[in-house]
């Protein structure tokens, strides 16, 4: 299939059913307990700096592993599966001193699970499997000052973070992806910069994928990093059209239900859930088992709330192989109608009729 | 519609424009974008929905200071909450201040100027940013000036915008330009006419889109004469609001009410404004001398509004509070109608919904509105004999009411400003309202629901035993099969503590917690609408879980000392360097029936007006743009009222202060002895300690630690005292009642409780001056003990210092307050009467308030041991503070 067609079936396939994407990434690549040779490998054996850790580099030095975890996620029966990119931008690769790899980090991490997909799609061709780009938060906020005694101050602007996001996303799309989702965002600015950045390479190019996009909530009022309301980040970002709108990671899925189902009501676009495992215990680690994890996914389905949900950090193939069964009974959430409100938001939603 | 702004007018504030303000212009000039912020915040704060900033000033780097006070304002939660507007002539300054907001805002402005290209290409990064947009009805041959020309740039805007670029009809905003009239200058005419124009056919013609405007460039010509300016903005607000425009830079502190102009004068604004006669400007110019000066000043009364029609008459003394003539009028309407409740009905409801509409669209505030109500029940009452006798002919049923609402302040507590607030609200919006009163036990409050069959029992409380008494009260609703909402309000309640320990008692119903009087309509007519009641409730549900698992969360995650820990670490005085001073005497001393005169400079007026639910600073308050001209008249009021408590006496005020020889007892508590031997104990004070886990250098405070332990041999000593200015007031409220006088009778309460609490702070001073005479020499302003910069502290039994309030048992006893003072303690230990205050003098320069908040079962065990209470007692009374849930773990097995 061409990319065109790809889409079209994607489009189909979330008219029809609850869709599913993979789960947790790191989880997964800690259970092969790489140590920094294993992370370096042949190419950067003799690199000046540390890089275990550095996840999304191993698109490049171990790109076998890289393929299992989505075979395993597809195999588990996911639709969507999201590239090795997270933090596969210049801006987060410079702690790293690889800034300059940021490019083709994104181009082999999408060919990787353009390869995987497609071998699944042949497999089952009634359930077609699809590559959403994975574009991260970076590791610094263009709205929030990281130094308290100058809180005018930014670490990172506008311009910067539409070039990182320019250049990732380029290689994303080189590299076969179906969509972009735009995730765990937790100031709403980068997101805008991220779709300004989309939006700029699709006029220069004429090419248009489905954006997503994905959010997350950093405290217990129900808010993001940046302040704003499930609602108002929904404004903030509407203008970008997205193909999905969601919140991922987060508390777990108790927590996120009401941000979810703020999107829910609201969105006039599909609506994407993924959250943690629950949270984290005491030594970080994620505790929610696959049979306590998908029965919360089931409700938000049988509610009505998602049309596509996946896991996030804590996840593995299984707690995926159980949604996938558990949201397949339920038909997806229906989309509401636009209606012609003028949406405005600060760090809250305002609405002139 | 009688007000010049309509209720989905959305008002833009611009006082953060240097060209619109050269207030703020000097600031950013000066580099001071601290006090930039406070103009922000302050806009917010007084209701501005969106907020503009512009920085186009010559001398500024504009896309820099763009980019900084929009970061700045990032990190001002209470700021950044609303949308701003980037307004600005420049490009680069627009989009440089793009770059820096994650919401959605609207950019002002882009227009055709310059011709397609650079348009569309604005538009597009407009889009790509995600922004609405302002377009100005200028295009390559200039500004559009009459109503054909601008209509006809903003369709060729609204076709390229949306065809072209794709933007979001509903995103746009047209400013079809708002040009100066009355100039002499012929052609200028027509211009106000041409703008109302270019806005219906723009509503009318491109569907989805806005008009906006900014209006005090119209009146350009009358610089200086506010009264006439302000007249041209309503009138001309009035009629383009009406065509369509419903944004626009307006600055509402001085916009006067369409109705309220004089009519003479309104006629000739009219004229210029719908250019309606060609000599229309020198008529104006003509009178405009009349009317100098008068702008924004108190004016004259004006009678003019009696020559109106009678329903009018009714519906402006209902707006503006005027009883005058209210007797009269009602009964000239009655005369004119079939049946007295078609008055009722009628003008009467007719006005009131103007008032409820002006109220909840801000326009209008809370002691406005408690004056509109006044004059209603007065035509209420007079007609109501007249209703009585038709019944008895004819046999007819009262009308319905919007719904039947029970409200009571619940067993042990007084306090009822709120509630009597809450229910003349309720009443203007047409409900019934059963106003029990005060202390009204749980069982009174459900026979009476059932028996009158109430839609909502609201209840109302202050000090924190009334919140386990809420508890109670919704375990009985639940245990009597009640089904019907119950709200929550008054000062000490919150959402959490409605969330987590009033809610779970009562499943059958819904437990909803009412924030404040103004939003009790919303809440009451939500709850009683057929469609919206369900999912009104299911998101309150939603919230509530949300709010209690947050809660048990964050209980999770306090970190608490032990009491061992937290003792070792109390304030840490050095008493071998010190000697307590001695008081001028020791035992009690009465001051029987205080000059008010004296009281009254000690008031704090700030909680006053909050009172009111106008929030803001006295005296800034009284010239707040949003606030001012309510604050100012609930104020001449307020003087007017205690010109009279203290002419014709109506209260008095008495108080008690007591000194005794006192040590600090074991770790937590004060021995106090019957004299200066120390041998012989008089009682002991018991106080709480801080538990919370502290980083080195800060105290787990105690009341007990600011006096001398026993061990020092010191000869420290401890005050106490009880003050009341509430004696004599019940005839009074009696009277008020009788005269349907709400605004009056919480009035008198609320100036009560002021009074109260300047009596305590006199008495204060009194005593660090006098009595105890600790500082003798002392002179503070009344703003400086407003501050609490005092040495030494009063703290009271029941609150943060010490929150058991069984403490003024001993407190009241050591007093013998009852007998002397004539205040007495209900069996919440509320006093009575409700406008006093007590608590306990320590005068060590080391003292200080501070809050116990939440303790851990260990203290609570010793605390109960050291007052002789079984552990459950300890637990009842300290639940607000308890860091643990008493019925979540056993006590451990001894």
């Amino acid at each position: 299939m061409t990319r065109d067609e790809r889409i079209t079936a994607l489009k189909s396939e979330a008219a029809k059913r609850i869709l599913v994407m993979d789960g947790a990434f790191g989880t997964m690549i800690q259970s092969y307990k790489l140590d920094e040779a294993g992370y370096r490998g042949e190419r950067y054996k003799d690199w000046d700096q540390d890089l275990k850790g550095n996840n999304d580099l191993l698109v490049l030095t171990q790109p076998q592993i890289i393929r299992e975890i989505h075979d395993a996620y597809l195999e588990a029966g996911a639709d969507i599966i999201e590239t090795n990119t997270f933090n596969a931008t210049s801006i987060s690769q410079s702690d790293y001193g690889l800034e300059g790899i940021a490019y083709e980090l994104n181009l082999e991490a999408a060919r990787i699970a353009r390869e995987a997909a497609d071998a699944y799609s042949e497999k089952t061709p009634e359930k077609p499997r699809f590559v959403a780009g994975a574009i991260g938060p970076t590791n610094r906020t263009a709205s929030i000052s990281p130094d308290v005694n100058d809180p005018g101050f930014r670490n990172v602007t506008f311009d910067e973070l539409v070039e990182a996001y320019g250049e990732e996303v380029r290689g994303l799309i080189e590299g076969g992806c179906d969509t972009l989702l735009i995730e765990t965002i937790f100031d709403t600015l980068n997101a805008k910069a991220a779709g300004f950045a989309i939006k700029q390479i699709f006029a220069e190019d004429g090419a248009e994928l489905p954006i997503m996009i994905s959010g997350t909530i950093t405290d217990l009022s129900g808010r993001n990093l940046s302040g704003q309301t499930p609602e108002a980040f929904w404004y903030s970002v509407r203008h970008l059209k997205p193909f999905s709108i969601g919140m991922n990671c987060s508390f777990g899925a108790e927590q996120l239900r009401p941000a979810v189902a703020d999107l829910a009501e609201e969105a006039e676009a599909l609506v994407s859930a993924y959250p943690n495992a629950g949270l984290p215990n005491e030594l970080g680690e994620y505790d929610e088992t696959p049979e306590q994890y998908a029965p919360k996914l089931e409700e938000w389905a049988r509610d009505g709330l998602v049309n596509i949900v996946g896991g996030c950090c804590g996840t593995t193939p299984e707690h995926i192989r159980l949604v996938a069964q558990a949201v397949a009974k339920h038909p997806p959430r229906k989309i509401p109608k636009p209606n012609h409100e003028m949406r405005l938001s600060g760090l809250e939603p305002f609405v002139h009729t | 519609m009688t007000e010049t702004a309509g209720a989905t007018f959305i008002n833009i504030g611009e006082r953060t424009n240097v060209t619109g303000s050269a207030k703020f212009r000097k600031l950013i000039e000066a580099g001071d974008y601290a006090a930039g912020l406070a103009i922000a915040r302050e806009q917010v704060e007084n209701g501005a929905q969106i907020i503009d900033v512009n920085m186009d000033e010559g001398l500024l780097d504009s896309e820099q200071a763009m980019a900084t006070f929009l970061n700045l304002i990032a990190s001002e939660p209470d700021i950044s909450r609303v949308p701003v507007m980037i307004d600005s002539s420049k490009w680069s300054v627009i989009e440089a201040g793009l770059k820096c907001v994650q919401g959605k805002g609207i950019v002002n402005s882009i227009s055709l100027k310059e011709g397609e290209e650079p348009f569309l290409e604005q538009a597009r990064k407009i889009l790509a940013y995600g922004a609405a947009v302002v377009v100005m009805a200028f295009d390559e041959t200039g500004q559009a000036e009459t109503a054909q020309r601008k209509f006809k740039i903003c369709e060729r805007a609204y076709k390229l915008l949306t065809e072209t670029v794709g933007f979001p009809p509903e995103d746009i905003i047209f400013d079809p330009n708002i040009f100066a009239v009355a100039t002499g200058i012929e052609e200028h005419n027509d211009y106000a006419l041409a703008f109302i124009e270019a806005a219906r056919q723009i509503r009318e013609k491109l569907p989805h889109t806005h008009v906006s405007g900014g209006v005090s460039n119209l009146s350009f010509a009358f610089r200086g004469n506010n009264l006439v300016r302000e007249a041209m903005h309503s009138v001309f607000l009035y009629h383009a609001i009406r065509a369509g425009m419903d944004m626009g830079i307006v600055n509402a502190g001085q916009l006067a009410i369409y109705e309220d102009i004089d009519p003479e004068l309104r006629e000739l604004v009219e004229d210029v404004v719908l250019n309606r006669r060609p000599d229309a400007t020198d008529r104006l110019l003509d009178a405009a001398s009349r009317y100098k000066g008068q702008g924004g000043q108190k004016r004259e009364e004006d009678l003019s509004w009696r020559e109106a029609s009678v329903g009018e008459r009714l519906t402006h003394a209902l707006v503006n509070g005027i009883e005058t003539f209210i007797v009269e009028d009602t009964e000239e309407a009655r005369q004119s109608v079939e049946r007295p409740l078609h008055v009722i009905e009628g003008p009467l409801m007719d006005g009131m919904n103007v008032v409820g509409d002006l109220f909840g669209s801000g326009k209008m505030f809370l002691p406005q509105v408690v004056k509109s109500a006044r004059v209603m029940k007065k035509a209420v009452a007079h007609l109501m004999p007249y209703m009585e006798q038709e019944k008895k002919d004819l046999g007819i049923e009262d009308a319905p009411a919007a719904g039947k609402i029970l409200l009571a302040t619940v067993k042990g507590d007084v306090h009822d400003i709120g509630k009597n607030i809450v229910g003349v609200v309720l009443q203007c919006n047409n409900y019934e309202v059963i106003d029990l009163g005060v202390m009204v036990p749980s069982q009174t409050i459900l026979e009476t629901a059932r028996e009158a069959g109430v839609d909502i029992i609201g209840l109302s409380g202050l000090i924190t035993p009334s919140l386990d008494e809420m508890c109670h009260v919704a375990a009985e609703m639940e245990r009597e099969g009640f089904e019907i909402p119950l709200l929550i309000g008054g000062a000490t309640t919150s959402q959490v503590h409605t969330a987590v320990k009033i809610d779970p008692n009562y499943n059958r119903g819904q437990a909803i917690y009412v924030s404040d009087a103004s939003r009790a309509v919303g809440v009451a007519s939500n709850l009683l609408s057929e469609t919206e009641c369900e999912p009104y409730v299911s998101r309150i549900r939603q919230d509530y879980a949300r709010v209690a698992e947050g809660h048990a969360r964050g209980q999770k995650a306090k970190q608490r000392a032990s009491l061992a820990d937290a003792r070792a670490n109390k304030v840490a005085i050095d008493w071998t360097s010190y000697t307590p001073p001695k008081p001028t005497f020791t035992g009690t001393r009465l001051f029987a029936d205080v000059d008010f005169n004296e009281l009254r400079a000690f008031i704090d007026w700030t909680p006053f007006f909050s009172t009111w639910e106008m929030k803001g600073q006295y005296p800034r308050i009284l010239d707040d743009d949003k606030y001012g001209e309510a604050a100012r008249s609930l104020f001449e009021d307020a003087q007017a009222m205690l010109d009279q408590i203290i002419g014709e006496k109506w209260l008095t005020a008495n108080g008690v202060v007591g000194f005794w020889p006192a040590n600090a007892y074991g770790d937590d508590d004060i021995e106090l002895y019957t004299d200066e031997n120390r041998t012989s104990r008089l009682t002991l004070l018991h106080s709480l300690r801080q538990q919370m886990a502290r980083d080195r250098g800060r105290a787990n405070t105690a009341l007990a630690d600011f006096v001398a332990p026993k061990e020092t041999g010191l000869a420290d000593y401890v005050g106490g005292f009880a003050v009341t200015t509430g004696l004599g007031e019940d005839p009074h409220l009696k009277r008020f009642e009788q005269a349907h006088d709400d605004y009056s009778k919480i009035m008198l309460k609320a100036l009560a409780d002021r009074l109260a609490e300047a009596f305590a702070e006199m008495m204060h001073q009194k005593v660090r001056r006098e009595l105890w005479a600790y500082i003798p020499e002392e002179a503070l302003t009344n703003e400086e003990l407003i501050a609490e910069k005092y040495q030494g502290i009063r703290p009271a039994p029941g609150y943060p210092a010490q929150p058991d309030h069984t403490e003024k048992r001993t407190l009241f006893d050591l007093l013998d307050a009852e007998q002397q003072a004539g205040i007495k303690l209900t069996e919440s230990y509320a006093m009575w009467p409700g406008s006093a205050v007590s608590g306990l003098y320590f005068s060590h320069p080391k003292s200080h308030y501070f809050g116990v908040g939440k303790i851990e079962r260990d203290q609570v065990t010793d605390y109960a041991r050291r007052k002789g209470w079984p552990l459950d007692e300890a637990q009842r009374w300290l639940a607000p503070i308890l860091n643990y849930d008493p019925k979540a773990l056993a006590p451990e097995a001894a």
